[in-house]
């Protein structure tokens, strides 16, 4: 069985983000990137199917400029086996990124699709939903825990985080599972096995040899800081409340 | 490449050698992390931790700061393996012939020349750098106005080649700071032809030559422990990784790993802890007849500034205020590219009042009205904050030991009088490289005097011979200091039969607190000057928070016993960092939390405690700050 994992390279988690002067974007200039944290969730279950016997095969891919091989080289060093680069210069939406994870699903033909369920620079938390849609496939999202039986071959128990609490489902294989924070905690790439990463191969692919075509409904206008909070004030009485709040803040 | 894959039980060396050193604080410094559930020193059989204690509590941190920062919890005990665990968990080895330790100038011009004559001379040597940072460049903090002359050494076509030495120097100004008012006086430097840089920058532009070349840098592995086979260094170990903070294995453990190196070059930078314990099994202080090291600390912003003030190329020096006539130290401020300006404050570690406070000293000096302007309307980019070595040619070890030697700031090469220290680290990299070239190709057992020898006939020598009385004289004070620096600088050109000595170590130079008053610090505005917390949370450091905390203390007690009630606890107030924190328990009495999650590892604390009672170790790799513009 294989399974694929998808990762994205985004700012490092740790880093104080700023916004760009002129207000297009954040600042990734001289900024620390590195994988997605979720994207490395995915990945190390992918990883443990795999040594469980669940799987023979982790392939790893990530779409974006040549900065990506980064990403998938720690990919490879964590255990990925082997990795595609879909390399493009444009900026890519997750309606866009779904397309091409469906073309690569279409030759690919992997049995699980893992992602993270969101990547920490836009969290849209759309691009494994999408997916499932757009390939017709079942879909596990927030998972918590990954169950596959060797008996009930062809389908794989999802536990996911809802709102309510935690719901199971289990899902015909092929499947679509996005993973949350509680899911595994990722293993560290070992010297030794980052060396062995440099001999593994990154498959370098175009979208347009994919047959995708990169069009966007979206257009980011501006991006800025969230305006600075202002001091409170202590009010003397219910009587200078209920002004305040009629005829300063206009909620009554 | 010549690395070979196979396991070994060198560990087991190691361990006997460790228990032949007498001394309580021993220099052969395991700094391994990794340990079954705690248990009283005396109840292990075989254990390798030679008499340190440490104790579990289980206070909550106290302190929330930006979502990145998360609390801390106490510290956990830390206690060695058990001899049966450890030998049963040998690690695996990788071979190389060098190994280097540090991804800074010093490491990296030691592994570029190693390659370059390797390309020149028709040999094959196999070259790996270890980097405790995530990333090359990360843990790399300096002014810095840069003098080229090892560089163009070096990589001659630094230009042609995009090397990021984008500002030339354009003015160059000094000025001596009352509260109120700033005084220009002439300035002592000759900067043309040197360039204002971020050295995070060019780190990281050295790094990827170095690749280029096939040198294999490894950033996210800290060298925690040193090898040795009988009394020869072999190489390093990396510290164990998942390990939580009660010491048990997490699901994602990992061993460490050994890298073997013909000769093991040290390049961790000023205070570096490997090099700490090398320095002292070896005895290369007493060697070399040199005296111990002195240090200062510098804290620095980045700051993205209004454009009509910006100029590129304008380099400010200030000594005097807020620092007082009897604390060495002086402020920089740098103009680079992009808008931005890079402003910090040094302060010699010999200060005398406990309540002297660096970082709050450097806010009040954000203060003053000549400087203020420059900053409004501005925003920081990036804070940090570092130690460097002060000692000059004094401190100098003997840099070479069975198996390897010691380059760049972790022998201590900075020019102090002319600030900078980056173009000497280069030099002593590129001369050790030399040596170890020649040394491996001819000798069954390299060995690197040729290096301690050349490095005694080099410009760094010859630069740091000259200057060498200046540093010492400000003991007498800044006003004495001053005069006899532009006596020497100007005149006498350092060509004074004797050499002056420095005083005490800077840990024993704190006075007790009954002596000083403590000192009114202003509270921060939040457009100049900030809370700590505020200027870490952009330093961007961070843990991994559940790992046994890399700060120790040799004694537990002492915190509570001296440095509290003796000397005000004066980490509280020099860690740039806010790691120790003298907190109310239960019983309303003052406890010492270590918040090693915030460390940006300067080492301040290892130089400053008042008894010596920290010590700093390497965390797991990947750890620390991520500067990438400082």
């Amino acid at each position: 069985m294989k399974i694929m994992v998808a990762v994205k390279r985004v700012i490092d988690y740790a880093v104080k983000i700023r916004v760009k002067p002129d207000k297009s974007g954040v600042e990734t200039a001289n900024v620390k990137m590195s994988m997605n944290p979720f994207c490395e969730i995915a990945l190390e279950e992918a990883l443990r199917l795999r040594e469980a016997g669940h799987a023979s095969e982790v392939l790893v891919v990530s779409m974006g400029g040549a900065q990506c091989s980064d990403t998938l080289r720690t990919a490879l060093a964590m255990g990925a086996d082997r990795a595609i680069h879909v390399s493009t210069s444009h900026s890519l939406f997750p309606l866009t990124v779904a397309k091409l994870l469906q073309a690569l699903a279409t030759s690919e033909k992997p049995n699980i699709l893992l992602l993270g369920k969101q990547a920490i620079d836009d969290d849209a938390n759309q691009a494994g939903q999408m997916v499932a849609g757009l390939l017709q496939w079942p879909q596990g999202t927030f998972a918590s825990k990954v169950q596959m039986d060797k008996e009930a071959v062809g389908s794989v128990t999802v536990e996911r985080e809802v709102d309510g609490g935690l719901e199971t489902v289990k899902l015909q294989l092929p499947a679509v599972i996005t993973t949350d924070l509680r899911l595994n905690q990722p293993r560290y790439a070992t010297l030794p096995n980052i060396m062995k990463a440099k001999k593994k191969t990154i498959t370098q692919i175009t979208p347009e040899q994919l047959g995708v075509q990169i069009t966007s409904d979206l257009e980011i206008l501006e991006v800025f800081e969230p305006p600075k909070r202002k001091a409170g004030v202590i009010v003397a009485s219910v009587d200078e409340l209920l002004d305040k709040l009629k005829n300063e803040a206009h909620v009554i | 490449m010549h690395s070979r894959l196979r396991c070994s039980s060198s560990t087991q060396n190691a361990t006997a050698n460790c228990q032949q050193e007498t001394a309580l604080r021993s220099s052969c410094f395991r700094g391994k992390q990794n340990s079954e559930k705690q248990q009283p020193p005396a109840a292990r059989i075989g254990s390798t931790s030679v008499g340190r204690s440490f104790t579990s509590r289980g206070l909550a941190g106290a302190w929330h700061v930006g979502k990145n920062l998360r609390q801390a919890q106490g510290y956990a005990s830390e206690s060695g393996n058990s001899k049966q665990e450890e030998e049963a968990e040998a690690r695996e080895v990788m071979e190389y012939d060098v190994v280097i330790v540090g991804a800074g100038p010093a490491g990296l011009a030691a592994a570029i020349r190693l390659k370059q004559l390797c390309q020149e001379k028709g040999t094959e040597l196999s070259v790996c750098v270890l980097e405790k940072a995530s990333e090359v460049g990360a843990h790399i903090l300096s002014g810095n106005v840069f003098e080229p002359r090892a560089l163009n050494e070096l990589i001659p076509d630094w230009k042609e080649q995009n090397a990021p030495l984008w500002v030339p120097v354009t003015k160059d100004k000094f000025w001596l700071l009352s509260e109120k008012h700033a005084f220009p006086v002439p300035s002592p430097f000759k900067n043309q032809g040197n360039f204002v840089i971020s050295l995070s920058e060019l780190v990281r532009w050295l790094g990827t030559k170095a690749e280029e070349l096939g040198v294999e840098i490894y950033p996210g592995f800290a060298a925690s422990e040193v090898l040795y086979e009988g009394a020869r260094v072999v190489g390093v170990a990396t510290n164990d990784m998942g390990i939580a903070k009660s010491g048990s294995r997490k699901p994602n453990f990992q061993r460490g790993i050994e890298l073997k190196g013909r000769l093991t070059l040290l390049a961790e930078g000023c205070r570096g802890s490997l090099s700490e314990t090398v320095i002292k099994k070896f005895q290369l202080r007493e060697e070399a007849g040199a005296q111990h090291q002195t240090y200062a600390i510098g804290l620095k912003e980045v700051w993205e500034v209004e454009e009509h003030k910006h100029h590129p190329g304008y380099v400010l020096h200030t000594v005097g205020w807020p620092l007082n006539f009897s604390t060495y130290g002086g402020s920089f401020l740098y103009h680079m590219d992009n808008q931005q300006v890079a402003i910090g404050l040094v302060v010699a570690l010999d200060y005398k009042n406990p309540y002297m406070n660096p970082y709050e000293e450097y806010q009040r000096f954000k203060q003053h009205p000549s400087i203020r302007p420059l900053l409004e309307g501005g925003k920081v980019v990036q804070y940090g904050a570092r130690t460097l070595n002060e000692g000059g040619l004094q401190s100098i070890p003997r840099t070479v030991f069975p198996g390897g030697a010691l380059i760049g700031c972790t022998a201590g090469f900075v020019n102090v009088p002319k600030i900078k220290g980056s173009h000497t680290a280069m030099k002593t990299g590129i001369l050790a490289a030399e040596a170890a070239h020649e040394a491996l190709s001819s000798m069954e057992n390299p060995n690197m005097d040729a290096y301690w020898e050349a490095l005694q006939h080099s410009w760094v020598w010859q630069e740091l011979y000259s200057v060498r009385n200046i540093r010492p004289f400000f003991h007498h004070g800044l006003l004495p200091g001053l005069v006899h620096a532009g006596l020497d600088h100007y005149v006498i050109r350092g060509r004074l039969p004797y050499t002056l000595a420095h005083g005490p170590p800077d840990h024993e130079c704190t006075e007790a607190a009954e002596k000083h008053k403590p000192i009114q610090y202003p509270k921060p505005d939040g457009v100049i000057t900030f809370d700590l917390l505020t200027s870490l949370y952009r330093s961007s450091t961070n843990h991994e928070h559940d790992q046994p905390p890399h700060l120790h203390l040799v004694d537990k007690h002492v915190p509570e016993t001296i440095n509290l009630p003796k000397f005000a606890a004066p980490e509280s107030r020099y860690c740039p960092a806010r790691v120790y924190e003298y907190i109310a328990n239960e019983d309303n009495k003052l406890q010492l939390n270590i918040n090693a999650q915030n460390c940006l590892h300067c080492k301040a604390c290892d130089i400053k405690d008042p008894k010596q009672n920290i010590k700093w170790t390497v965390p797991e790799g990947g750890g620390g700050p991520g500067y990438t513009i400082m």
